[in-house]
């Protein structure tokens, strides 16, 4: 029996816990609690602390791991211990606020310390009006062109699984530019 | 602006009524030839000492000098009004911060800002700021004496001394705890503990993930602390560290853990030593064909789903 894990990253209130609803096959185990401040109340009422966990499993002996990290930045010491063995990482973006991507921006490249695993980018919430689109989005990120900006719509199990296969098309590419040098 | 003088009157009409008589004469017969209340807990227990408080109703500050600690407790007519240990702060910005109302940075600038201003009038300031309320407030000191004394159950040696009528200063917020439920409770976790000391003797062992998920974990509903607990698996930290991280007692993480056992999450195993560097090795041809395998079985799952 084996498991491997994916995380889930990206600021406050990107969607994460969402999208990893949306797919597991378990209800999501989430540490959400109220959120505390003012501030983080006017965006949403409860927030998730510790980190979100989903599940998918594959076969009898293969079972994969969603974990979503706590958005706020006072749980970011969590985040270290749960990129360790990762597979590889969706960091998230509320494609509809611009205050955010900075720290998406951040979050990833944080994620890239730990591990140079393969990751993508979803901008989520493409459904809402106020979306900015991709093309306007890879140029506020400042993404490098070879870095996957997906999008999402965290609601969507479709649009949910299409970041998870791309995610795990980059990991499949990286394992055979890998086994090209080896051989 | 505030005036100093008409916060302190608020203050003191505005947190619940427990006179400390920190400042009064006390009239009590009891008090004038205070009988000697002192001995260790190998032959007095904290069960039965709480029980001896409650049911002679006694006003007084009960301190135990434990091995590595030292705890006070504050009674006043039976009830329990204050309990701290000698080795953790006690202010309001700790309590607050430890029952997850404020944030640890919050609770730092509390500290740094508040200074000598006494936990009644600081506690008014902050419901007065909305960043709390007076519910929130009395909740977190009532856990944070809660906290302490259900951890003196597991004390089973130690020096301890009542001395009668002496009080907490009145500048603290007190809330009185009715023994009763302290004491059943209490005793409750010292024979859990016992049990639990039999069930997970070593704290230096680690935990992984169980090998054969069991289908009862489909429907797991674990509550923020199991999470807290699962979120540092790993064969590198020790039941004992995960504990130190998340600020829990032994009979706190010896429960959780135990109870993720019982459910099939978890397995108990040797710590691996943390190596210094992560050196990244090259994959063997082998290995990366494996996981070409499972990274493809991975897809197909996900594209049938
Ligand atoms: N319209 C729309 N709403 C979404 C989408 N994804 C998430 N949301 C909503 O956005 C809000 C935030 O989503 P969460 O999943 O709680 O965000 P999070 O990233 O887990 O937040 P933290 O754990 O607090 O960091 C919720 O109200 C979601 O219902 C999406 O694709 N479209
Ligand atoms: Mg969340």
């Amino acid at each position: 029996m084996q498991t491997v894990k994916m995380v889930v990253a990206g600021p406050y209130a990107a969607g994460k816990t969402q999208f990893i609803g949306t797919i597991s096959e378990i209800d999501v185990v989430s540490t959400e609690k109220a959120t505390a401040s003012i501030e983080e109340q006017s965006i949403k009422n409860s927030t998730t602390v510790a980190m979100d966990f989903g599940r998918i499993t594959v076969d009898d002996d293969l079972v994969l791991y969603l974990f979503g990290t706590p958005g706020q930045k006072r749980f970011d010491f969590m985040w270290e211990i749960l990129s360790e063995g990762m597979l590889g990482f969706i960091v998230m973006v509320d494609s509809t606020r611009p205050e955010t991507f900075r720290e998406a921006v951040n979050i990833m490249n944080t994620f890239r310390q730990y591990a140079t695993t393969p990751f993508v980018i979803a901008a989520n919430k493409q459904d809402l009006p106020d979306a900015w689109s991709i093309e306007d989005l890879r140029i506020a990120l400042r993404l490098d062109n070879d870095v996957k900006l997906l999008p999402c719509t965290g609601t969507d199990r479709e649009s949910v699984k299409t970041v998870l296969l791309e995610l795990l098309f980059s990991i499949l590419e990286e394992l055979e530019s890998e086994a090209l040098i080896e051989e | 602006m505030m005036q100093p003088v008409t916060l302190t009157r608020k203050v003191v009409k505005f947190w619940p009524q427990v006179d400390s008589g920190y400042n009064q004469n006390v009239h009590d017969t009891r008090s004038w030839k205070p009988m000697a209340l002192k001995g260790n807990l190998r032959d007095f227990s904290t069960t039965q000492l709480l029980n001896l408080i409650n049911l002679a109703r006694k006003t007084g500050t009960l301190t135990i000098q434990g091995g590595s600690d030292t705890a006070q407790m504050a009674f006043r007519e039976g009830k329990l009004i204050r309990a701290t240990l000698a080795s953790e702060d006690h202010t309001l910005a700790d309590m607050l911060h430890k029952s997850g109302k404020i944030s640890g940075k919050q609770a730092a600038a509390l500290r740094a800002r508040s200074g000598t201003i006494a936990d009644k009038e600081l506690g008014l300031l902050l419901i007065n700021a909305g960043y709390v309320t007076q519910h929130d407030i009395i909740q977190s000191v009532k856990q944070a004496t809660l906290d302490v004394i259900y951890k003196l159950f597991a004390w089973v040696d130690g020096m301890f001394r009542f001395e009668a009528n002496k009080l907490p200063e009145n500048k603290h917020i007190l809330v009185p705890i009715d023994l009763d439920g302290v004491i059943m409770e209490g005793s409750r976790r010292a024979r859990e503990l016992e049990q639990l000391q039999h069930e997970l003797p070593n704290l230096d062992m680690a935990l992984k993930f169980t090998d054969r998920p069991d289908p009862r974990l489909r429907n797991a509903n674990l509550s923020v602390d199991e999470w807290r607990v699962v979120s540092f698996i790993n064969p590198k930290n020790t039941i004992g560290q995960i504990a130190r991280a998340n600020n829990m007692d032994e009979t706190k993480i010896r429960r959780i853990v135990y109870g993720l056992m019982q459910a099939g999450l978890v397995d108990v195993i040797e710590p691996v030593q943390k190596p210094k560097v992560v050196e990244q090795r090259p994959m063997t041809p082998k290995a990366a064909a494996e996981r070409r395998s499972l990274v493809n079985r991975l897809i197909n799952r996900i594209r049938s789903l």
